[in-house]
């Protein structure tokens, strides 16, 4: 047995104490240094790496186990799995626990399950036992087949203290062979009553849509309905206006057209016609008694203008022509010549006679008053 | 696999749930999902209830081939023995 701790002597009766810290037997040395080998070379390989753990199923419907058919962790194993799901498959893949050929076992059980195909969840494990008895789970050769095992592996080795490579490589390490049951499998009577409840809760939130729903339309059909009345009022006051403004316009039309008749009656006096009528019959009377008038009128000039004519034609220049007289004009200027000497020798003239003119050349002036 | 199948089937169930609760949905669509969860809760109870409890022991038999018969307490005994 070694032990560690701390040494302590009382003198005055030179005793040793020891104060003891761990306890460990004797000749656990070299397996503890195999296991850390192993555990480091594993490690490094990656195998015990949390991102390599599979995710257990919620709900198993068949369990594999890996384990003795003799030991007490098959019987704890069914004996919960059996409590908390009645229904469960179980396929038991036996195997030696300890051993020289239980590694080779326990590995070649791992890859049967796998093969087997149904299988959701695997348990593998022993009960409690000696260091030397679990040391099967800490061989390369089970560590690996738990790493190649396509199913999710539970490992259940020994007791809560027990630790071994096996826990480290498996999904989930579980502390004890009834506690992996216990982890791989709810409890059934829970997710059947879950199931209840998840029905009647769904049901009743429905319900309770349904009733809101129902409520929204009603306070809908409320307001149509009220919509409808409002329109219906609104449609009388509208036919009661219309008929009110019906009367009035009756009314309006009848006040008038009594008033067309009193202007009418007032105009009739007035007619134009009437008044053009009378005017034209005193027309022809007029104009006869103007055309009597105009007449004697008009023959008191005519007398009066022949008159002033004679006295006229005596006076004029031309009737003085008429007694021989003649008027000469320079051509073409149409100077009345009044002396010879306005004349010159060759010049044009113009003499004017009482019935026509000659046209004269000068071929003498004589300035002789004499002559 | 069954066990993924019905896991699926609880996850959903739970969703809808949720999405109900919630209460934000159209009611066509409250509905809709109602009865989808109504058929998954069906399906799992179906499930749950074709379930047949069995315990098997997978042995290999003489010729090395693996075949599985029922556990009974005689296994037991057996392995004690072999």
């Amino acid at each position: 047995m070694i032990v560690r701790g701390r040494l302590t002597v009382y003198e005055p009766r030179g005793e040793y104490q020891i104060v003891i810290d761990t306890v460990e037997p004797k000749g656990i040395g070299a397996l503890q240094l195999a296991f850390e080998q192993l555990k480091e070379r594993l490690t490094a390989e990656g195998l015990f790496d949390q991102d390599r753990k599979k995710p257990i199923p919620a709900f198993p419907l068949t369990v594999g186990v890996v384990t003795s058919l003799t030991g007490a962790a098959i019987r704890d194993i069914l004996a919960v799995l059996q409590r908390r799901w009645p229904t469960i498959q179980i396929l038991i893949a036996p195997v030696q626990v300890q051993g020289a050929s239980a590694g080779r076992q326990i590995a070649q059980a791992l890859a049967d399950l796998n093969s087997w195909g149904s299988v959701d969840v695997i348990i593998v494990g022993r009960g409690g036992g000696s260091l030397e008895d679990l040391w099967s789970f800490n061989e390369e050769i089970v560590v690996r087949a738990i790493a190649a095992s396509h199913v999710p592996v539970v490992s259940a080795v020994g007791h809560e203290v027990d630790v071994t490579l096996a826990d480290f490589v498996a999904d989930l390490r579980a502390p004890t062979p009834s506690a992996a049951a216990e982890a791989v499998v709810p409890v059934l009577a829970d997710i059947v009553e879950r199931l209840r409840e998840l029905t009647v809760r769904s049901g009743q939130v429905l319900l309770r849509h349904c009733a809101f729903e129902r409520q929204r339309l009603d306070a809908g059909i409320r307001g149509v309905t009220d919509v409808r009345f409002r329109l219906q009022q609104a449609a009388q006051r509208t036919d009661d206006m219309v008929g009110r403004l019906r009367e009035m316009v009756q009314q309006l039309l009848t006040s008038g057209r009594e008033q067309v008749h009193e202007v009418q009656r007032d105009l009739s006096g007035l007619n134009p016609l009437l008044t053009i009528t009378q005017g034209l019959a005193t027309v022809p009377q007029f104009s006869k008694r103007l055309e009597g008038q105009m007449g004697v009128i008009l023959a008191q000039h005519h007398h009066r203008i022949h008159a002033m004519l004679r006295q006229l034609n005596t006076l004029s220049p031309l009737a003085i022509l008429g007694r021989g007289y003649s008027i000469l004009q320079t051509i073409p200027t149409r100077q009345i010549l009044h002396r010879a000497n306005d004349a010159e020798v060759g010049q044009e003239l113009e003499a004017q006679l009482a019935s026509g003119r000659l046209s004269c050349t000068v071929t003498r002036v004589c300035d002789d008053a004499t002559v | 696999m069954a066990a993924v199948k019905f896991e699926q089937a609880m996850a959903r169930l739970e969703a809808i749930v949720g999405e109900l609760e919630k209460s934000d949905l159209p009611l066509d669509e409250s509905l809709k999902i109602f009865e989808e969860g109504i058929r998954l809760s069906k399906n799992c109870l179906k499930i749950l209830e074709e379930a047949e409890h069995k315990v098997e022991v997978l042995v290999q038999d003489k010729n090395g081939k693996k075949r599985i018969h029922a556990y009974s307490s005689d296994d037991a005994t057996d392995e004690s023995s072999s």
